[in-house]
């Protein structure tokens, strides 16, 4: 038997996409379409995964998917640019390609949470993997009972997908509240961290499922917050982030204490976390 | 995997002890022959650079004969021996893994091709690697790297392809390192299971010989070209005690025992910040450890922007790179990078992989340019345990 030149498809091997359209979101965050090149449908996804998105001789980075899952022929991402991978994800033009691998990783327990009320609380870019989760509920809102989202954003401009968040308040059984950190002069709505939100809602925690995102520090708050309030740590889910350089479970990079993030997560029921999470560098 | 999925050559015998033959020094360098000859790069150890390593060779002359490397804590000495052993000394700074799962290799070349990129097929041809002296150690860790490559829910196909084709030919080992504990890991000094031969190494005044024993039909066939002879039941015998006395010789082991709950608890122990001053973060015994697997890509272009490459590269819990998000590293302190790797290794990895990460080679004790000693940094742990709140 000969090995030589067995060509062997490799999970590490992205597929070119073509990026159909950049939508400007705020001053450094960009909402990103792309479609298939070859006229294969992408595989299909389940809201809190995400992809490995690779601009062509740059480098590769972990981003989840923020677009509604029921739209099958493209994919959507918002990348906020913090840096030279991300940078050079959102200054692509369209019509150039885009790498992409997975969808990888957990989701949100949207099948197992049929019935009762979400809670989505979000921090910043954290809004993006979330996004897929409420299009999931708002298309199928009689399976689900009230829908509440907390997010919370820096400052004004640094608002995702406002035209949304103010259309969706307007659908029945649905309430979503925003507050920034600092809100400037023209800014009427609320100022604080997104856990000053709570007291606005009204928790009803034996039918609540919490899916949280944003900076680890934020969810730490949050986590205390709905615990206080009476919900489950097997109800709180959060989305992980850490280092990611393959997806797949072969680079290491990505552990937190037992779990590899990019397999085991990124969601994860705080269940499972909450003997990790406040151990300082871990 | 296909190969090792094949039914072993004495589990056809119907559970008769395996049969045990008869090899001299030049039948080992008839054996290694053919394997040149099957078209495998063997590779085996050699004398390079005063140290002993694993190479590619062309023959048996290649091989360090009268040579013994003494390995301590933060020291690996060549030395000559008083004979002529062929396999007179344990492990080396490479293992498997430096051609299972190399340092570095190409992952794919693109082109842009019509504002898309395509994947440039593969040219360069992939070696078949025969192993030559793979001792007992080392086999467990390629079974632990299995297990990271190719038992979970992806499968590394590089890998794959190389560990499929690959042939082991294992030495049990008679005469263990300082460094050694491999008995109280239960992986060694014998090899169980993973090879297509194994040897013992006789070495006595007045004889030289080995006693083969196949462990797959692959191997059976190849020792059949020997047409060796039945090893004399005194010989196996010989050779049974002395893997004996090496397993009842080892002065350093490691307690299992509890150690993946005790090194969860332990998370806040004094005792790492007294590693933490000692250690360098050279990342040199994750380098050596035939079961580290971590690597980064790097993804390159030429000049023109035309052709691209990703590359994949070992990479190493020590360095602070390696738990980068935006905003910082993950683990920033010394203290923290030595913690995640011990505890990786020992507790995590039972979590994750059902087996701890560590075979007991030894190699992140010699190897560490300061001598910090895993076995005595566990011991440490435990004395903690016992002994603090
Ligand atoms: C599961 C997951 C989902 C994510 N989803 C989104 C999303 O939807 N939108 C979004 O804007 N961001 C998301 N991120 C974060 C995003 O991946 C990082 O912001 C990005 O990798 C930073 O790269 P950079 O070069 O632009 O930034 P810099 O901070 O300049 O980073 C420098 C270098 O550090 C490395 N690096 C930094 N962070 C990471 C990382 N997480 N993994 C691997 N390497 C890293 C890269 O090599 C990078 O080039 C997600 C991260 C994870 C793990
Ligand atoms: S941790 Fe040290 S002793 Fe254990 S397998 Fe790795 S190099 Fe060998
Ligand atoms: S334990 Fe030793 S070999 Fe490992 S990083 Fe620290 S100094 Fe280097
Ligand atoms: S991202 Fe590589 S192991 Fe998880």
């Amino acid at each position: 038997m000969s090995a030589a030149s067995e060509t062997l498809p490799s999970v590490m091997v992205p597929v070119a996409m073509r990026l159909a359209r950049v939508e400007k979101e705020t001053h450094d965050t960009f909402t990103l379409t792309l479609e298939s090149a070859d006229g294969e449908r992408p595989a299909r996804f389940a809201p809190g995964q995400f992809s490995m998105l690779y601009v062509f001789g740059v480098g590769e980075l972990p981003i989840s998917i923020s677009g509604n899952p029921e739209e099958r022929d493209r994919l959507i991402y918002t990348v906020r640019s913090v840096g030279k991978a991300t940078h050079a994800l959102v200054t692509r033009a369209p019509g150039e390609a885009i790498g992409v691998r997975g969808p990888f990783g957990t989701s949100w327990p949207l099948a197992d949470s049929r019935g009762r009320d979400i809670v989505i609380v979000a921090g910043g870019i954290g809004l993006a993997p979330l996004r897929p989760a409420i299009y999931h509920v708002l298309r199928h809102r009689g399976d689900y009972g009230r829908l509440l989202v907390l997010y919370g954003a820096r400052s004004p401009q640094d608002l995702l997908f406002r035209k949304q968040l103010t259309a969706w308040n307007y659908v029945p059984d649905t309430q979503i509240l925003i507050t920034v950190d600092y809100g400037g002069l023209s800014w009427r709505g609320n100022v604080g961290v997104v856990t000053t939100l709570f007291r606005h809602i009204r928790l009803e925690p034996e039918r609540t499922t919490a899916l949280v995102c944003g900076p680890e520090i934020m969810m730490r708050y949050v986590v205390r917050e709905l615990l206080v309030r009476g919900v489950s740590a097997e109800d709180i889910y959060l989305s992980m982030e850490r280092n990611m350089k393959c997806a797949v479970g072969f680079c290491g990079h990505c552990q937190l204490g037992p779990y590899f993030v990019c397999k085991d997560g990124p969601v994860f029921p705080y269940s499972r976390l909450k003997a990790w999470m406040d151990r300082y560098e871990l | 995997m296909r190969k090792r999925a094949r039914e072993t050559a004495d589990q056809g015998q119907a559970g008769a002890a395996r049969r045990s033959l008869l090899l001299s020094p030049a039948a080992l360098g008839e054996l290694l022959a053919a394997l040149l000859r099957r078209g495998y790069t063997v590779i085996a150890p050699t004398v390079r650079d005063g140290a002993i390593c694993y190479e590619p060779v062309n023959g048996v002359e290649e091989l360090p004969a009268g040579y013994t490397m003494e390995l301590e804590a933060g020291s690996c000495r060549l030395k000559r021996r008083g004979d002529e052993a062929l396999f007179g000394y344990v492990v080396g700074a490479k293992s498997l893994k430096n051609y299972l799962h190399p340092p570095e290799r190409r992952v794919f070349a693109a082109e842009r091709d019509n504002g898309l990129f395509r994947i440039l097929p593969e040219q360069t041809e992939r070696p078949r690697f025969a192993f030559l002296g793979v001792r007992p150690c080392d086999l467990a860790a390629a079974a632990i790297q299995d297990r990271v490559f190719l038992k979970d829910r992806y499968q590394d196909g590089e890998y794959r392809a190389r560990r499929e084709a690959a042939f082991v030919v294992a030495v049990h080992c008679t005469e263990p390192a300082a460094t050694c504990f491999c008995a109280s890991m239960g992986t060694g000094p014998r090899a169980k299971d993973g090879f297509d031969i194994a040897l013992t190494e006789i070495v006595e005044p007045g004889r030289h010989l080995f006693v083969a024993e196949a462990g797959t039909a692959a191997g059976a066939e190849l020792l059949a070209e020997l047409n060796a002879s039945e090893a004399p039941e005194e010989l196996c015998r010989a050779a049974e005690e002395a893997l004996e006395r090496a397993a009842s010789s080892m002065k350093r082991r490691l307690d299992g025992d509890g150690l993946r709950e005790l090194l969860y608890e332990r998370f806040e122990d004094p005792h790492w910040d007294d590693v933490a001053r000692r250690c360098l973060c050279c990342a040199n015994c994750t380098m050596v450890c035939p079961t580290c697997f971590c690597v980064t890509v790097e993804d390159t272009s030429d000049v023109t922007g035309r052709r691209a490459e990703r590359w994949q590269r070992w990479d190493s819990c020590f360095t602070q790179n390696f738990s980068y998000i935006h905003g910082g590293s993950v683990r920033l302190s010394p203290k923290s990078r030595y913690r995640q790797w011990l505890t990786h290794k020992l507790a995590a990895w039972v979590d994750q992989f059902g087996t701890p990460g560590c075979v007991g080679c030894g190699r992140c004790i010699s190897w560490c340019p300061v001598g910090i000693d895993i076995t005595q940094e566990v011991a440490a742990l435990r004395e903690a345990a016992r002994t603090r709140a």
